[in-house]
């Protein structure tokens, strides 16, 4: 396994706002990627943007801006 | 062999549908189930293949369409999912049956109450008598944006007033017209239009759709998996995973969405106007053969698609669709057509009519060729 290391995690109700959260952040150079959504937010499926912690402020304002929807947002500490 | 059964379905598509309909056998996994790289292809050309709709459809919200097998798979959900016990419902002789059957369900067995706005001799209706049915328990009008009997197009800008004015639902079946006319929800006011992929936006068979206006609760018709929030014993309450339980057929939507990307930057405007000059050239072309009946208002500018419906003589529909596919090679579609109250209104309820309609793909010369054709028939 990678390393263990900190992270921000946004959840989100359904995937279809996952798609548009990764649409969103692709087309204005937010960083992350989509993972499979870690049990330390809840267990089962479903798909989760993982980013870096540092980006939680400027990442939350342009998400707020934008009208995209999220369900829960947390720092983990995530292997990768 | 000359293909004329374009309102049934548009057998000849855009290249590009078939090679993302390839392309998606070859590569996608399945969307929303998983994070690595083909699941996500999946999930993405979904997504974007909402964007296009809600676009086209002039939806405010991408995540409120939903995808669907058919077009009467998206009117079940709609019709079944949103009325009640004792509603009244405002419906058109002009439907098909995957309209008026799910609502003779609720009227047998729901208390549901219906009522028809008529049409004449000609297909046509009177726009007045839609206000003149409502009731104080009414709830709805579901309609179908054009006939697939006569092509004749119901105007959705005056019903959807109506029903916006009166504070009802309008349920619109764009069966027929989705990809060859303009509809927008907004201004026509409606609450849920109901697609089909294959007609007019030249998808794959297996597709189709509602786009449903924010704050409209549709229950869902089947619970299963969706991807997300497995340990919940309910149902996922947002849209589009609400009424999406099960897998996708994601493979039929990539070759939809590549038919969107046709129907964009070929543009609506434009088919349109092929359509009807080629649907006006065969009207003209068999309007006054001695024996032919067409059905339908074609004065010039009124609103239709592009379908020609006519009858030789007192001749079986059948069987003038089946001299026209053995001996001239021509596909067109006879009998009922699914479209039992506009038979009734029209008086071809016996003989069934045989249907015409033509596509981007069609040509003069095809449409000669059954020009050609049904005058002989006609002639005996």
């Amino acid at each position: 396994m990678r390393q263990k290391k900190p992270a921000l995690v946004v959840t989100f109700a359904a995937t279809s706002d996952a798609m548009a959260m990764e649409r969103y952040c692709t087309e204005h150079n937010l960083p992350g990627r989509l993972i499979p959504i870690p049990r330390e937010i809840h267990a089962g499926c479903g798909l989760a943007w993982k980013t870096e912690p540092e980006e939680k402020e400027a990442f939350t304002k342009s998400l707020e801006e934008a009208g995209i929807r999220w369900e829960d947002m947390a720092v983990l500490e995530l292997w990768g | 062999m000359i293909y004329l059964d374009n309102a049934a379905t548009t057998q000849k598509k855009p290249q590009c549908v078939a090679d993302a309909l390839l392309e998606a056998l070859n590569t996608m996994g399945n969307g929303g189930r998983g994070a690595h790289g083909t699941a996500l292809k999946a999930s993405r050309a979904i997504y974007d293949a909402r964007r296009k709709i809600a676009q086209l459809m002039h939806c405010s919200r991408a995540d409120h369409v939903v995808f669907t097998c058919n077009s009467t798979e998206a009117l079940n959900i709609a019709i079944r999912g949103i009325l009640n016990p004792g509603d009244h419902v405002i419906s058109t002789d002009l439907e098909h049956n995957s309209v008026l059957r799910p609502l003779y369900e609720l009227e047998a067995h729901h208390n549901v109450a219906l009522s028809f706005v008529s049409a004449n001799r000609q297909g046509l209706v009177d726009y007045d008598d839609f206000e003149k049915l409502i009731r104080p328990e009414t709830r709805a009008i579901v309609c179908t944006h054009a006939s697939n009997l006569t092509g004749e197009i119901l105007d959705l800008y005056k019903i959807g007033e109506i029903a916006h004015k009166h504070n009802l639902l309008l349920l619109v079946d764009a069966s027929q017209t989705a990809g060859c006319v303009d509809i927008d929800m907004e201004a026509m006011h409606i609450d849920v239009v109901c697609f089909t992929g294959h007609k007019g936006l030249y998808g794959p068979q297996g597709t189709g759709g509602l786009c449903i206006r924010e704050g409209v609760e549709i229950r869902p018709f089947k619970l299963g998996g969706t991807g997300i929030h497995s340990y919940s014993k309910t149902q996922p309450e947002e849209y589009p995973t609400r009424l999406e339980a099960g897998t996708l057929n994601s493979h039929g939507i990539m070759g939809l969405s590549a038919a969107l990307d046709f129907l964009q930057e070929t543009g609506i405007d434009t088919i349109y106007a092929k359509e009807h000059e080629l649907m006006m050239r065969f009207y003209n072309g068999v309007v006054n053969i001695p024996g032919v009946t067409v059905y339908g208002d074609f004065t010039p500018g009124h609103p239709r698609t592009a379908v020609v419906t006519l009858n030789i003589r007192d001749y079986d529909s059948s069987a003038v669709s089946d001299e026209l596919a053995e001996c001239y090679d021509i596909a067109t579609r006879p009998g009922a057509h699914c479209a039992p109250r506009m038979h009734y209104a029209l008086g071809t309820q016996d003989q069934g009519a045989v249907r015409f309609s033509f596509s981007w793909f069609s040509t003069e010369e095809e449409v000669d060729a059954a020009i050609t054709a049904v005058k002989e028939i006609a002639e005996g």
